[in-house]
């Protein structure tokens, strides 16, 4: 089993909340990647199990949705937003700086396994732009080297 | 969220105390009064006749309006009803339900627990988008604080309405945002809308019937319920009564949120509210209400901002997000970013929506590129007109209009990438 106990008593307290038990499998997706990191086909199968699906029913939902994952990704996630009101705000300059910066172009995860660089749609913060979501916590109008600097500091 | 440049009226007002997302301070200033005497004094159907009185339309872009859409919902207890709000915000340039969610979480719970006595709802669910981490937290917060205090439960406010609230939080999919996509999704299957009628206040959430409003809009009842429909329309115009959030954002000197009646110039909330354009550069073109909708050049910024009077120079309101682009800014990369999102965006059920999508971005690119032809204009136009009115959601016609709204007013810049085979503009953005 994949799926811990403590994530599994979690899943259960989901579920209790919709009238139908299928609606809860996005919240037990969130639960599951919180604990592994990525949507693994051993917890994509217990999903599948624990919710009456079969396991492809499963992936196309974890495909359908940029926030989950079908394969390894880095400890920390840092999206810069390159929608409108960020680009004119120089955000994908922002993004060329830090795959410079860190050796890769968005979509991958550095060597060291640390940082998964992503490019984000709109994230509703758009008078502070540019803006950027390390993780889940926004980092708002940013320069370059406060960029750098918030990169290299995760661990 | 860092401060930025504010304007407030009744929907913000108190925003800047810290203790008014707490359920205490919403108290001390009146909070659940509202809701209180709803829940204790009125009928269903007179709620339902307030807030149709006050004219509320919808605040999440389609503008419906809001008594007439709770009247919709079968009388009844022979099914569960359900409420869903939506706060899936992600239309690109929307960014104020983020803001009435971290600083005004009871505002919303006052306002949903109005419209459940008016529906005959028995729990609401709050669909929230996955990124919106911080604004969940505060809202479970203050869901939790109404539950012990007996706000929420089986005697709402020592009334006879029993009411819940549950917070759903989405995973990245701007598709969500559209009602029946955002009930797929709330069921755990993929956010694909689906085919209306049924529509959701007879076949919503679970298959139970549903009501689906936007934050703000229910973050205006509560207003309505205490100050009374006539007062209501004291503000905004007579087709589009009330106050709305708009969010500034682009090349102006006090990007912000302003709360301003709804019919407010536009010109005045870019050059006054916003303060107007970045030293040295002036207005091009503002992108009125989130990226969907069409483009205004700088020389039609002279309109009320409300849908009767944006639908006159072919835009609408949409979510109040006004985008604001100068002049050294290249329309055609701006139309690279919007149909890059879109063709991202779309779901993929409809064949006119999935492949337009995908021909809009290809040509734009082509024309940025300077590999375009003059032709290339006129299958934009042919793509756009051809994916309008044509698809199960408005997803395409979403995609569709802001194309047609750069080609109406920026034609020049296109054909200028086209003779010089370049983008003739050193000075924009970063593509």
């Amino acid at each position: 089993m994949v799926i811990s106990a403590e994530t599994r008593a979690r899943i259960d307290a989901a579920i209790a909340k919709y009238p139908k038990k299928r609606g809860a499998l996005l919240p037990a997706l969130h639960l599951v990647q919180e604990q592994t990191g990525w949507i693994t086909p051993e917890a994509a199968r217990e999903l599948a199990t624990i919710f009456d699906l079969h396991p492809i029913q499963v992936m196309e939902v974890v495909s359908f949705y940029n926030m989950f994952y079908d394969r390894p990704q880095g400890r920390h996630h840092v999206h810069v937003c390159t929608n409108l009101s960020c680009s004119l705000r120089g955000s994908r300059e922002l993004l060329r700086q830090l795959e410079q910066h860190l050796g890769i172009e968005a979509g991958e995860t550095t060597k060291d396994g640390r940082v998964t660089l992503g490019r984000e749609e709109c994230l509703g913060a758009c008078a502070w732009a540019p803006v950027l979501r390390v993780d889940e916590t926004y980092h708002e109008n940013l320069d370059v080297d406060a960029a750098k600097r918030l990169v290299d500091g995760l661990e | 969220m860092q401060k930025v440049p504010f304007v407030t009226g009744y929907l913000t007002e108190h925003f800047g105390d810290d203790d008014y997302a707490t359920l205490a301070g919403y108290r001390r200033r009146g909070g659940y009064e509202a809701a209180r005497k709803a829940l204790t004094e009125m009928s269903a159907e007179q709620i339902v006749e307030l807030v149709k009185n006050a004219g509320l339309q919808g605040r999440g872009g389609a503008g419906f309006v809001t008594g007439l859409k709770w009247s919709f919902m079968p009388k009844g207890n022979d099914k569960p009803k359900y409420l869903v709000c939506n706060a899936d915000e992600s239309e690109p340039g929307s960014f104020k339900d983020r803001l009435l969610l971290e600083r005004g979480p009871h505002q919303i719970i006052e306002g949903i627990l109005i419209a459940a006595k008016a529906t005959g709802a028995e729990k609401t669910f709050v669909y929230i988008r996955g990124e919106y981490a911080h604004p969940a937290d505060v809202l479970e917060r203050a869901i939790e604080e109404c539950r012990a205090a007996g706000i929420l439960g089986a005697q709402c406010l020592g009334s006879d309405l029993a009411h819940d609230v549950i917070v759903t939080r989405g995973a990245g999919a701007y598709i969500c945002g559209e009602e029946t996509g955002l009930l797929e999704s709330l069921e755990g299957k993929k956010g694909q809308p689906r085919k209306k009628p049924p529509f959701p206040a007879q076949f919503g959430a679970f298959g139970m019937p549903t009501t689906v409003n936007n934050v703000e809009t229910f973050s205006h009842a509560p207003h309505i319920v205490k100050n009374g429909a006539a007062w209501f329309r004291g503000f905004g115009t007579e087709k589009s009564p009330g106050a709305t959030v708009f969010g500034v954002s682009g090349l102006v000197q006090r990007p912000g949120l302003y709360e301003l009646p709804l019919g407010t110039r536009l010109d005045e909330i870019v050059f006054q509210h916003a303060g107007g354009p970045l030293p040295g550069r002036k207005v091009k073109g503002v992108i009125p209400g989130g990226m969907s909708m069409p483009i205004l050049p700088v020389s039609q910024l002279d309109v009320p901002m409300a849908s009767e009077f944006l639908r006159e120079r072919k835009t609408l309101l949409g979510t109040g997000g006004v985008m604001v682009l100068d002049d050294t800014v290249c329309m055609v990369r701006v139309g690279c970013v919007i149909t890059y999102f879109f063709r991202d965006e779309s779901c993929g059920q409809c064949t006119q929506c999935r492949e337009g999508t995908g021909w809009l971005n290809k040509i734009m690119q082509r024309i940025e590129r300077g590999a375009g032809s003059l032709a290339d204009l006129d299958i934009l136009l042919d793509v756009a007109g051809k994916m309008e009115g044509q698809t199960i959601c408005a997803f395409a016609d979403a995609a569709a209009w802001p194309v047609q709204g750069l080609l109406r007013h920026f034609r020049e810049d296109f054909e200028a990438h086209i003779t010089h085979g370049k983008c003739p503009f050193p000075q924009s953005f970063e593509l």
